[in-house]
């Protein structure tokens, strides 16, 4: 028998490759639309993927932080918010300042020394560094889509840190997607509308549409999230003033006041409010 | 010293033959490269977290090589059983000993110098880490002033009221500085880990139990060690009175460890530390290499 060519033989194998290319590839992804699995993460990890992406958010906090965190090992309470995206300034800068401060006095000379070595100085990144936290964000959405505050994060440190704000709106749009009912990501949407895009008429749809999720969802809660429901509530009274729309402005402060913490600096905005309606439609 | 210098020639020439470190060296630039091509919300300027991978692939690799090599070199002499001419040259125990652990050391130093190399064009390949931070306390004074607005405005303006004040001045601290810190303190500690290995190594008569526990020994210090005093005092006598004594006799490896500065561009140790830290590590590694001697010295070497 005569030999072949070894050109020929590897041009022959060539096209078997390619053939069984072109079959099994929709086949490939016929598969894994079956399996609904988005990422080969889920397929590896399960639910312990939740895990990381916790820890993922966590290195963001730590980049955030330039590398000046407490360990397990620190005495510190569980942070509320991230330093990221601040739901409360007044309030959470000082709860913030007391939560890093977990250093404390040295007990020995080995912890006196070690401090040379280590960052004892508690600092945010700031003038666009903010950037550095990102990786870490979108790994941590990657592994938990319904992680919501994820989300929240990043956006802000796209939208009001760096200014991206198409790329802040996609990925508030891809958590809505995997969250279809969150309060939070809609509310955030609507900011970023009225605030960046100045777009008041979807940002009152969207917080149209965060409102009554939030009384959908929160309203029969033991410990309902009042904050929220302020932010909602004051955001869309102040659109509602500016459209014109003076009663409707008035009712949602009403409800804002109800749900603040601080009803006392609501009170003149509401009162103002009340200067502006006409006679005949003024409450009693 | 000859002698000495002989024998770790021999080691060094043992590592660029052997695979292990083209293949871990291989593997970290392959993963970072990768990482470094994903594109995160169109950025490219975005560096921290591949310095902070490649920091840790360079750490896991210069462990490895540094434990395997140092755990194979006196039982391959002993199996093999080159150590009897060396012996009869006459090359006393002690310089054996001695010229064994340089030739590791002198080879984890070449190989840190490789990977410390790759590190520095990574980091400098994507831009100069423009990340900057300012206190938090700074920042807090600054909402403290802005408090009253912060109570007239929707709760939303919050947001911007945890602003920071403008940045500080950059430090005149040189990044190559901090890339050069970083690798000598990072091979002072591979010389104490050599040193440990090698006194694993006249003890445990197999080199793999001699690797695993050096592994697992080397890796609690690195991530327990600075923790053990916290978490004995929260224990009860005479645990607490235990767990403080193996915080105070063990070395502290993690002051060798100051990837957190050069990941996040804070300006060098002072130079005083530096030293103090180095001659701790050779301290260390001079009471290890002792121990060994001590053992090695006595130990009958037929099998």
């Amino acid at each position: 028998m005569k030999r072949l060519p070894p050109i020929l033989v590897l041009c022959l194998l060539g096209v078997v490759c390619f053939s069984l290319a072109t079959l099994l590839q929709p086949r490939a992804a016929a598969w894994s639309r079956g399996a609904q699995s988005g990422s080969i993460l889920k397929v590896l990890l399960g639910d312990g993927r939740r895990l990381f992406a916790n820890h993922f958010a966590q290195q963001a906090d730590v980049s955030f932080h330039s590398g000046f965190y407490p360990s397990i090992f620190d005495n510190r309470e569980k942070p509320k918010t991230t330093a990221m995206n601040p739901g409360d300034a007044a309030h959470n800068q000082t709860e913030h300042e007391r939560e890093m401060d977990f250093l404390g006095k040295p007990r020995d000379w080995i912890q006196a020394f070690g401090r040379h070595f280590r960052i004892t100085e508690h600092t945010h990144l700031e003038s666009g560094g903010e950037r550095e936290v990102l990786p870490w964000l979108r790994l941590s959405a990657e592994l938990d889509p319904q992680r919501i505050q994820t989300y929240t994060d990043g956006a802000f440190v796209l939208c009001k840190r760096l200014g991206k704000v198409a790329e802040a709106e996609q990925f508030l749009r891809e958590g809505l997607r995997n969250n279809p009912d969150s309060v939070e990501i809609l509310y955030e949407l609507g900011l970023l509308c009225s605030e960046q895009k100045h777009d008041p008429e979807r940002a009152r749809n969207l917080w149209e549409l965060a409102l009554a999720r939030w009384t959908s969802q929160e309203a029969g809660k033991k410990e309902p999230d009042f904050f929220m429901l302020e932010k909602i509530a004051v955001h869309l009274g102040v659109l509602e003033e500016n459209a014109g729309n003076y009663p409707r402005a008035l009712s949602l402060l009403e409800l804002a006041k109800k749900a603040a913490r601080n009803p006392a600096g609501l009170q003149g905005r509401i009162d103002e409010l009340r200067g502006k309606l006409p006679p005949a439609s003024k409450p009693n | 010293m000859n002698r000495i210098l002989a024998i770790a020639g021999v080691v060094i020439k043992e590592l660029y033959r052997r695979k292990d470190f083209y293949v871990l060296l291989v593997l970290t630039a392959l993963i970072t490269g990768v990482l470094g091509m994903i594109n995160f919300f169109n950025d490219p300027t975005i560096v921290r977290y591949l310095k902070e991978v490649c920091l840790l692939l360079i750490w896991i690799s210069s462990l490895v090589i540094c434990i395997t090599t140092a755990a194979r070199q006196i039982p391959a002499e002993c199996e093999s059983r080159t150590i009897f001419p060396l012996l009869a040259k006459p090359v006393t125990r002690g310089q054996f000993l001695l010229g064994k652990f340089a030739g590791c050391w002198f080879a984890c130093g070449i190989a840190l110098l490789v990977f410390y190399l790759f590190f520095a064009i990574v980091s400098e390949s994507r831009g100069r880490d423009r990340a900057q931070a300012t206190t938090a306390s700074a920042a807090a004074a600054t909402n403290a002033a802005a408090g009253t607005l912060v109570l007239a405005a929707p709760p939303e303006t919050g947001h911007e009221g945890h602003g920071h004040e403008e940045p500080e001045a950059a430090g005149a601290h040189s990044l190559w500085i901090n890339y050069f810190q970083a690798l000598w303190l990072h091979w002072v500690l591979l010389g104490v880990v050599t040193a440990m290995v090698l006194l694993g190594s006249v003890v445990f008569t197999a080199p793999s139990s001699n690797t695993t526990i050096s592994f697992i020994g080397v890796l609690g210090i690195l991530l327990l060690g600075e923790h053990l005093h916290k978490v004995a005092l929260q224990l009860t006598e005479p645990m607490q009175t235990l767990l403080s004594l193996i915080y105070f006799l063990i070395p502290q490896l993690e002051w060798n460890d100051i990837r957190q500065r050069v990941i996040y561009d804070h300006p060098p140790i002072a130079w005083v530390h530096c030293g103090l830290a180095t001659v701790y590590g050779l301290a260390y590694a001079g009471l290890f290499l002792y121990l060994a001697w001590l053992i090695f010295r006595r130990k009958n070497l037929t099998v």
